[in-house]
This record gives structure tokens, sequence and C-alpha cells, in this order.
């Protein structure tokens, strides 16, 4: 496809004002479009707060949810999911001073793998809750509970698959401008997904282990 | 539950053609069964208060409109070669002024009226009077209301009693789904849901027969979802309780867990005693509802 | 068969859960009218798939549309799945009306369960699957060649969109031929609509039929955005849009911010019901006030994507009919915006009888009042558009004059219902139905059709026949207020909504009057079809390959009709507002380009047919408990959904030399046609090139 490498297509979330291309347009418009998809994802995540924050007290005779919360866990999965942030922000730079695709695909692992060691360390949290008897089922505390924190959990999931698959396109395509505009949309993603999970962390995890 | 049964004759039709005809004249009798030609007691009297001020106020808004579209649409068409043609008119400062102030002005009138009779008319603050209110706690179940009398210590399904001219208190909530209560003729509507509390206030001021509704669908008996309400004098009400209280039945939670099973009842239901705190036990949930027994049944036949 | 087999291969699929057999085992009217209803769609459904093998069209329809990536395609697609699905709702609506007129203290010909699915289904079919298709339809269809693009800016989303809206279609479909639908009405209010209450299939179809739809339209919304944001021609500024663009802009927004609350209503409410969870239920701390609250904090903005688009229809048409700009397009904008913004301000409205405080109610009442203020301006810009013009009554222009003086009654009535202490008393009445029936017909539906007409010869290059086109405006106008006029005065009396039998002997007449309505209704629906059927027959007569026949103003009349699928042919520049009036008038139509170039535009790809099909089957799968089914096409739809994004060689390039003898014939075209003054406009030496203005 014409344009591919071309130097004013490098990375269109950070190089975009000097380059004001035809192409760099339209590369504009297909990542803005992300970031509506996002506000919309955004939206969804505030309502989810919202209902959990209906129905703390919602216990049911069940411990709340917060009562298992550990704050070793839940900071780790914060490290985790903030270094893979930086990781993911490697993957930007290298796409934008056009480095080789080795590293791109070094860092896009590194990512993944912080991405995967947050997911196991929340798994584990929940199946310790799971063990206590504190089941999405017990009250509607603990389903909103679950339903807000695993929502997150599934759009970290979708994340890893997005990794793979930009990973095996990668080695396909090499870096063409389809392959640049999905990991520009990757990354937004990724960096959303700390977004919420930075609200979560505050909202959910230190207002429940300060009560 | 059986609520069918044969087919009616379609209409023929004359029939069309005569209530067609007959129609305008009945229009203001078909209302005797609300508030706008019915309203009897204190809280429906001042809503249809409201409707007619509110109603003249829209009517100023909805001549012009009445009036301009046709007289313009039809001055300006195309075959009346005297009309005048500007096609790149397209604004005036006087006409925007004419099109944005005064609706603004009537919403703001309409605003302050709102928010007086919002107020006044809230359906939790008690009615003002010198008798003290009525406590009926109001339990919505399929397809039935059950009413309960804490102070007289006696319940009923399907038929409210009150005096008139004493204020009524309603606590409502539900064995069931979510149900909605209005008495047409009387007071309007608040949800009844299981777990949750909400109130009604109001009062009749003459005796009386009239009817109360629910109005959130539930299920199969909906449409039979209703009861009267009796409105009589305080003697004649006091009469009442005691008889009530000399019939032999009890409302415990026994008898609710029975009632609660979804069904309808023939006759309204009278309950001499009334087991302390069944209100309290349902609004907490403390008592299994008939509907999940139900359920059970039918699945073990299924 | 083994019961364990049969129940991993079919869920809790039994033979009785087929409405035909059901019918047969116990024949009951209403029984009788199921399996009947089975019946016609399944004879419905096997008549146009044998007609299309028998017309041996599969390939065209393939090739040309299913798999097409043309937005004026897609748009016409999306407005045929409106076409089928609101003859069904409007019959369900009839019916509803039949059954309550012999329903005054007798059973009438339905069955309550049966009778609740009809209100439901109508509700869910009329709001998500005639409006929003004619909505995505129209929009799709106008908006990018009124902003001067080729596409819209996510072809293959666009694709995706429509065929996830008509798997949900599909699925409402599907549930009138195996099990049933939802009772709990097009709300689908818990704790009705939780397991302890209704454990069967009903509440689950109605659950995927409408997240499908919402998941289509916040895409659609999404894609809509983003074309308008990024895709104007140069020169089209923000106060150089049309109208039709900025309600397609704010309905676009509504839909990517309304929508989610929707899917998190639906999706919450499947955990409660297959994953045993408490959100909504009755017990260990459901609250089902938080669905209430999740449902209209999309439900009302909602009513406003529907309504706006039909204003901006409104404004297209009232110009166009009328030979004159627009009066007050300024204000217009404004109040198109206002609307929006405060749309979002007002769910609560919708239960100020859930015992909230007076303050917060008398709060939310006020808000609702002040959308009264934007809405009132467009009324008056409309009538004042008129205003010195030259009014044509064709079929469009009655639909948008009956529209302004019903609407307002809408409005009024509307104005009482956000008055708490009213609406205490007319709250879930047949009130409340005449109200919202007021604002959806005369609003929104008459503004679509009015649209369908407007553009149809745009589309597909000929003019709709108008005697048919007047019958329907009549028999929608009267049938309107023959069916909802009653229902105001019913409602103010106490009857409730959604009831299968009346006791009171006074309903009768009103009930009577509220059915031959319905009938009207049905005759005008009928209208729109002989319409477009009498139309195909004369389409040699009502030609407008020039592609102008009313003379209109925006962009979307300079190219031919049907316009060619990279409508234009150099991208616009624009230069005022009403770009091709002022074209017309300073002589510049009709020219050829100075260079043609080759086109990009997409190939074709049947993966967006794939995936919302695809997602249907799954939803089946859930909705009967066929786990494996429901694995197997959820993940082959998302296959289907990510193969695209391994493939290159996206996009095909149309020659120069084949677009500039496309053009050049067009043009010869448009100079022997003979301008015609708008007094001829209906007659056939339209060939849609109007006389210039002065």
């Amino acid at each position: 496809m014409a344009g591919v490498n071309e130097p004013e297509l490098l990375h269109a979330g950070l190089n975009l004002a000097n380059h004001p291309s035809e192409k760099q347009a339209q590369v504009e418009s297909d990542v803005f479009g992300f970031w509506v998809f996002l506000m919309s994802d955004a939206i969804l995540f505030a309502l989810l707060f919202v209902v959990y924050g209906t129905m703390l007290d919602a216990t049911a005779g069940v411990p709340a949810p917060h009562t298992d919360f550990k704050f070793s866990s839940s900071f780790l999965e914060t490290l985790a999911l903030l270094s893979s942030s930086f990781a993911y922000g490697m993957v930007s730079l290298n796409l934008k001073l056009g480095a080789s695709r080795r590293w791109i695909w070094g860092w896009l692992g590194v990512t993944f793998l912080l991405g995967a060691w947050f997911l196991r360390l929340e798994i584990g949290d929940f199946t310790d809750m799971v063990a206590h008897g504190e089941t999405a089922q017990a009250s509607g505390a603990l389903s909103s509970f679950f339903v807000l924190v695993g929502t997150h959990g599934l759009h970290v999931t979708c994340g890893l698959i997005w990794i793979v698959i930009m990973a095996v396109q990668l080695a396909i395509h090499d870096i063409d401008e389809r392959v640049k505009i999905n990991l520009i949309r990757l990354g937004l993603f990724w960096h959303f997904l700390d977004v919420v999970w930075v609200a979560i962390f505050t909202i959910v995890y230190l207002r429940g282990l300060l009560a | 539950m059986v609520l069918r049964g044969a087919r009616q004759a379609r209409p023929g039709l004359a029939r069309i053609v005569l209530t067609l005809c007959l129609l305008p004249l009945s229009g203001c009798g078909a209302l005797s069964g609300g508030f706008l030609g019915g309203a009897a007691g204190r809280i429906a009297n001042l809503e249809h208060h409201e409707f007619l001020i509110v109603s003249a106020i829209l009517v100023l808004v909805w001549l012009p409109v009445f009036i301009l579209v046709p007289l313009i649409a039809w001055h300006y068409r195309i075959s009346n070669e005297r009309a005048a043609y500007r096609p790149q008119w397209g604004f005036s400062w006087i006409l925007e002024g004419l099109i944005w102030i005064p609706p603004t002005l009537v919403v703001v009138a309409l605003s302050v009226l709102l928010v007086r009779y919002t107020t006044r008319l809230d359906p939790y603050k008690p009615v003002a009077s010198t008798v003290p209110a009525l406590q009926v706690q109001v339990v919505a179940l399929d397809w039935k209301w059950l009413f309960l009398y804490p102070a007289q210590h006696i319940a009923t399904v399907n038929q409210l009693v009150v005096p008139a001219g004493t204020p009524v208190e309603f606590q409502l909530t539900s064995g069931t789904v979510m149900q909605s209560l209005l008495m047409p003729r009387l007071a309007g509507q608040i949800f009844a849901m299981a777990g949750m509390r909400t109130k009604l206030n109001f009062e009749i001021d003459k005796p009386g027969s009239y009817f109360g509704e629910n109005t959130q669908y539930n299920g199969d008996g909906f449409h039979a979802d209703k009861f009267t309400i009796q409105a009589m004098t305080m003697p004649d009400f006091t009469r009442w309780v005691a008889q009530a209280q000399t019939s032999g039945t009890s409302m415990d939670a026994a008898a609710y867990q029975n009632l609660s099973r979804q069904s309808l009842v023939d006759h309204p239901l009278v309950f001499g005693q009334l087991a302390p705190d069944l209100f309290k036990d349902i609004l907490a949930q403390k008592i299994q509802p008939g509907y999940l027994a139900q359920h059970h049944e039918a699945g073990a036949h299924g | 068969m083994d019961s364990m087999v049969w129940h991993s291969l079919f869920g809790r699929f039994v033979w009785i859960d087929l409405p035909v057999v059901k019918a047969w085992q116990d024949p009951t009217i209403s029984n009788i009218i199921a399996g009947a209803a089975a019946m016609i769609a399944v004879f419905g459904a096997l008549a146009g798939l044998g007609l299309i093998t028998w017309l041996r069209k599969w390939r065209y329809l393939w090739s040309e549309w299913f798999t097409s990536l043309d937005h004026k395609r897609i748009g016409i697609m999306y407005v045929c799945l409106a076409v089928v699905m609101i003859v069904r709702g409007v019959i369900e609506g009839v019916l509803m009306r039949v059954q309550q007129d012999l329903a005054v203290n007798a059973p009438g010909i339905l069955a309550p369960d049966h009778f609740a699915q009809f209100f439901s289904t109508h509700g869910t079919i009329m709001i998500f699957f005639v409006v929003m298709p004619l909505i995505s339809g129209l929009v799709n269809f106008a908006m990018p060649l009124q902003i001067g693009a080729r596409d819209v800016a996510f072809p293959f989303l666009n694709s995706i969109g429509l065929w996830l809206s008509v798997g949900g279609a599909v699925l409402v479909m599907v549930s009138l031929v195996i099990g049933e639908f939802s009772t709990g009405g097009w709300s689908g209010y818990p704790p009705y609509t939780e397991l302890a209450f209704n454990g069967g299939v009903g509440p689950d179809y109605w659950i995927w039929a409408v997240t499908m739809s919402s998941l289509s339209a916040m895409l659609t919304g999404l894609n809509f955005a983003v074309t308008i944001y990024k895709l104007r021609a140069p020169g089209m500024s923000w106060m150089r849009l049309p109208l039709f663009s900025w309600t397609a802009l704010c309905t676009a927004i509504l839909m990517i911010f309304a929508m989610p609350p929707l899917t998190v209503a639906t999706l919450l409410l499947a955990a409660d019901r297959y994953l045993g969870m408490h959100f909504f239920t009755n017990d260990l701390g459901g609250n089902m006030m938080n669905y209430v609250n999740l449902f209209w904090l999309f439900g009302h903005p909602e009513v406003y994507i529907l309504i706006l688009p039909a204003f901006g229809v409104y404004s297209e048409v009232v110009s166009a009919y009328s030979s004159k700009e627009l009066y007050g397009y300024v204000s217009l904008v404004i109040a198109t915006m206002a609307i929006a913004v405060l749309s979002f301000t007002v769910w609560l409205h919708h239960f100020f009888t859930m015992g909230q405080s007076a303050n917060v109610n008398a709060f939310f009442g006020i808000l609702t009042m002040l959308i009264g203020i934007p809405t009132g301006v467009k009324l008056y810009n409309w009538t004042w558009t008129m205003f010195r013009g030259r009014v044509r009554y064709t079929a469009p222009m009655l639909f948008t004059l009956a529209f302004l003086i019903t609407f307002v009654i809408g409005g009024l009535s509307g104005i009482i219902l956000a008055t708490p202490p009213l609406d205490y008393m007319m709250h879930n009445t047949l009130f409340l139905v005449a109200h919202f029936h007021n604002m959806l017909i005369p609003g929104t539906l008459f503004g679509m059709i009015a649209g369908c007409q407007y553009w149809f010869p745009k589309a597909f290059g000929f003019r709709l026949e108008e005697k048919w086109g007047k019958r329907a405006v009549f028999f929608w106008v009267v049938g309107f207020y023959m069916a909802f006029m009653p229902l105001y005065v019913l409602g103010a009396d106490g009857a409730t909504r959604r009831t299968v039998e009346f006791s009171n002997p006074a309903f009768q007449p009103w009930l009577l009057v509220a059915m031959c309505g319905g009938f009207l209704i049905l005759a005008g629906l009928a209208s729109l079809f002989v319409q477009v059927w009498v139309s195909v027959k004369k389409r040699d007569r009502l030609a407008v390959p020039v592609g102008d026949p009313w003379d209109a103003r925006g962009l979307e009349w300079s190219i031919s009709a049907p316009p060619p699928e990279y409508n234009f042919v150099s991208i616009p520049q624009v230069g005022h507002r009403d770009a091709f009036y002022w074209r017309k008038r300073n002589h510049g139509a009709y020219k050829p380009a100075d260079h043609y170039r080759d086109i990009e535009m997409p190939k074709n790809t049947g993966w967006g047919v794939i995936f919302g099909l695809g997602m249907a089957v799954c939803f089946f799968g859930l909705v009967w408990h066929i786990w494996w089914m429901a694995i197997l096409f959820g993940l082959l739809s998302i296959a289907a959904g990510l193969v695209r994004s391994f493939q290159r060689d996206l996009h095909k390039i149309i020659p120069a030399a084949e677009i500039e003898a496309a053009d050049r014939h067009w043009l010869a075209i448009a100079a022997a046609a003979t301008p015609v003054s708008r007094h001829l406009e209906e007659t056939p030496s339209n060939e849609g090139r109007a006389i210039w203005p002065e």
C-alpha cells in the first residue's frame, strides 16, 4: 500500500502537528474514532462505579467485599499495570522513532507479561474471596464488586489478546500503515485501562481498606 | 388461572357510526372516574385545580401555532401569485425575540406553579388536619392489595375502609414485583417496592365508594389488580372496625404466605387479628413469599 | 432421546415451546393467533427466500447489497429492515386496539400473557427495530451526501452495525416462531423480569435483542460523529452544515453517551438471570431502582435520538417545498444542541412516583419543561420558513404540516406529565401512552416517512407517485387522531396502560374509536406500500435522472440520481450555507470537473454479515441455554470481526476514465433536460432539473 513507511506517517498521536498531509488527516480520523469509543467505554465504567457505590451497603448479611481486600496484592496489581503502561509507552516511542520491529516486539512482550501478571494477581484475589464464601451470588454488594472489577479484568484480557494479534500482524505485515494505526489504538486502550484501574484502586480498594 | 372465555361479537358498522355521533356528548361524563371529573378529597381537588391552571396556560401556547401554521401555509401556497416571495429572507431580530422570549416566560410561570404545587402535594407530606391521621400499611401482592391497620389490629384484602374527613397515611411496600398504587379520584401514584417503604398521604372529604388500582404491569392478573375504597363517617368506621375485629381470621406470617401466592381473590377479605410487626417482617423480607413456593410446586410438576 | 443428550443439544427447548404445537394441543383463540403468526412468519420468510431463489437474485443481493460498504446502500438496507418490522409492529398495535375494544367486561380474543407479549414486542420493535433503523438508514444515506463526503469514516463498522441490528430483529422474529417473547414491556423493569418471576425464555430474548440493537446504535453513532467531525468538504464550516446533518451529529453524540447505560442495564439483568447475581432482585441486596435509573438514563436521551433526525428532516423538507431559506438557522442549531444537552438532565421524570423528595421532583420537572423552550422555538422556525415562500402541498410537506399542529398537542401533554402532582395521577395510564405516541407518530414517524419520500428520488432515480402519498397522509393523520386522542380521555379517567381487559363500561365508546383509528393507521401503512408499488410501475414517467426534483438546496441534490458509488466526482468546495442553491444561482451547477482523478473506495466484504448473524445465533443459543451454540457462534463472530484486520488490499481503485465517462454521460442528460418551474414539479416533465432562481 502506498504511504507505508513514509516519513510523515510515524505516529499520528505523537507528531501530528508537524505533518499535515492528507494521509495524516486520514489516520487522525481513524484514531479519533477510537477516542470516541473509549469515551463511550468510560461511560460504561462510570455507571458500574455508580452502581457499586449505591450497593456498598447491600451486603445481605454476607461480609462486604472490602473485608477481604489485601493491600499487598492490590498494590502489586497497580504496580504491574502501571509499569505495563510504561512498557507500552516504549512501544509508541519506538514506533515514532522508526525503530525495527524487534524492539516493538520486545516491548509488546514486556507489556503482555506485566498485564498477564496483573491478571494472575487479580484472579488470585477473586479465588480467595470465593473460597471465603464471598461469591458474586452472595449479595448485591458482591455482585457489583465482581462485575465492576471483573469488567476491567475482561478488558485487560481483551487487551492481552489484542497484543498477541498485533505481534502476529507485525510478523505478517511488518510495520505497515494499518499495523501502526492499530498499535496506536491499542496504546490508547491500554492506557485507558490504567486510568480505569487507578479509579478502581482508589475508589474500591483504598476506600475499602480504610473503612 | 383461567382468565379467558368466549369471544364477543364483532362491532357492527352501525355501532361504530352511532358511537362516533354520540361520543362528543358523552365526553364530560366519561371523565367522572378520574381526578378531572370526579375529584374527591383535598389532594385530588388541588390536583384538579392545578390541571386547570396549567391547561389554561397551555392553550395560550397552542393557539398561535394552531392559527399561524394553517394561515401561513395557505397564504403562501404556490398558486397564490399575489403573495410575497422572499427566498433569501431567513432572519429577523424581532421574530427571534418573539419566538424565544414568550416560551421562556411561559416556562418560568409554569415552573413557579410547579414548585408550589409539588411541595404542597408531596405524597410524603401529612395532610394538615385537627384529627390525627389513620395509619394504614399497604402491601402490594400478585394480584391483590393487602391493607394492614396496625392501630385497629385488623387487615383487609382488596378493600380499603377509611373514615371520611380524616387524613390517611399509607406506608407501602411490595411482597412481589414493583407495583404502583393509584386511586384515580383521590390521590396518586406511588411505587411499592420489595424491601423498601414509600408513603402516600390523602384525605377523602365525603363518604362514598371509590376504587384504587395497580398501574404497573405485574403479570396475568394485572387487569384485575384493583380494590374498592369505602369512605364512611367516623361512627360508621368505628362500628366497621369493631365488627371486623370479631371475624375469626388472623393475618399472620402463615396467612401472608398463603396470600402472597400469585392469585386473584374474588371477594374482599377481612382479617380480625393482625400479627404484630407483620409489616416490618414483610419489609425485611423475613417471610418467604408464597410465589416462591408456587414456583417450586410448578417445577416439581413440570 | 435421553434427556441429558437432549438438554446438551437443545438446551431447555421442548416441543410445546412451538406456538404451532401449543395451538394444536390447546386451541384457544389466543393460541391459534400465536400459531398463525408463527406460520405467517415462517411462510413469509420461506416465500421471500423462495422468491429470491426463483428470480436467481442471491448472487446479486450478496455481492451488490449485503456485502456492500457503500453508505447509501447500507442506509437503504436499514430502511428495508424497518419496513419489514413496522408491518409487524403496526399489526400488533391494531390487534391490541381490537382486544381492548372487545374486552370491556369480557375476555376478548387474547389471553393475558399473549397480550403482554404484544405490548412488549410492539414497543421493542417500534423503538429498536423500526425507528432506530429508520434513523440510521436516513442519516447513512443523506448525511455523507450533505457534507460532501465519499463515505462514512468507518465503512466496515457501518456494515457491522447494520448486521447487528438485523441480527437483533431476527431474534425478535424468531421469538414468534420458537418460544415466546418477554411480557415485561419494552422497558423490561425488574424484578418482574427476574428469574423469580419470569423464568422462561421471554426476557432473555428481550435482553439480547435489545443489547444487539444498543451495540449497533452505539457503533453507528460513533461512526456518524467522526464522519461529521472529520470528513466535511472543504469550506463546510459548522455554520454551513445542513440542518439534517446537525441533527444527525446531535443524535450521534446522544447515541455514544446514552447507549452504554442501556447496555449496562441489560447486561446486569443478564448477570442476574444467567449468573445468579443480585443487582435488581428482591432479595439479597438487589435494588430495582438502579435499573430504573439506568434504563431511563438511556431512555430519555433515546427519545431525542428518535426525534432529532426527524426535526432535521422537517427542516430540509419545509425549506425545499417552500423554495426558501430556512428561517432562523442559527437559533435552530442552538435549539438542537440545547435539546441534546438537556436530554441528559431529565431522566428522573419517568419515575416521579418512586418516592423521592418533592424538591428532587420539582427540580427535574423544571428541567423537563425547559426542553419545551427550544422545541417551541423550532416549531416557530419552521412556521416562519413558510412565510413569504412558495409552499407546495406535496406528501412530505403535508406530513410536516400535520406534524407542526399535532406535535404541539403532544408537547403540551408532556408539560402536564412533567408537572409532578399531575404525573402522580397520569403516570402509567393511557394518558401517558397517548402522550408518547403523540410524540413518536407525528413527531418521529411522520418525519421519517417524509424523509424517505423526500430523498427517495435521490436514492432510486424516480419520484414517488403523489396521489397515494396524499392518501397515506390522510389515513395516518386521521388515524392518529382517532386512535390516540381517546386514550388521553381514558387515561385521565384512570385507565391503566398494558391492560388486557377493562371493567368500566364508560370506556367502551372511546376504545371503539381508538380501534377504528388503529385500522386507519394500518390503511395508511398500506397506502405507503401501494405508493411505492405504483411508483415502481410508473418509474419511467417519474424519472428524475438529473437529480434535483425539488429545486432543493443541499449538496446531495447536486449529483445524479441515483448517485454514483463515489458520490462526488471531485470533493466539492463549499462557499455558502445551502451550497447547491448558491451554485445554481451563480450558474455553477452541472459543470464538468477540472480534472478527473482515480478514486479509492472500500471493497465489499461479507465479514460484517457473518459477524451480525453469527452474534444472533450466539444469543439464540444463550436464550435457550444451548451452550455449545453460544460458544461456537460467539467465537465465530469474533473471528469474523478480526479477520479484516489481517487483510490488506481492502480498497479498489475506480479509474479516472470510467469516472469521466459516467460524469459526462450524466452531464449530457442534464443538458438535454428541460428545466421545470415549481408549478410543474409533479408532472412527468420534471426530469430533476429546476429553473434556476434569479
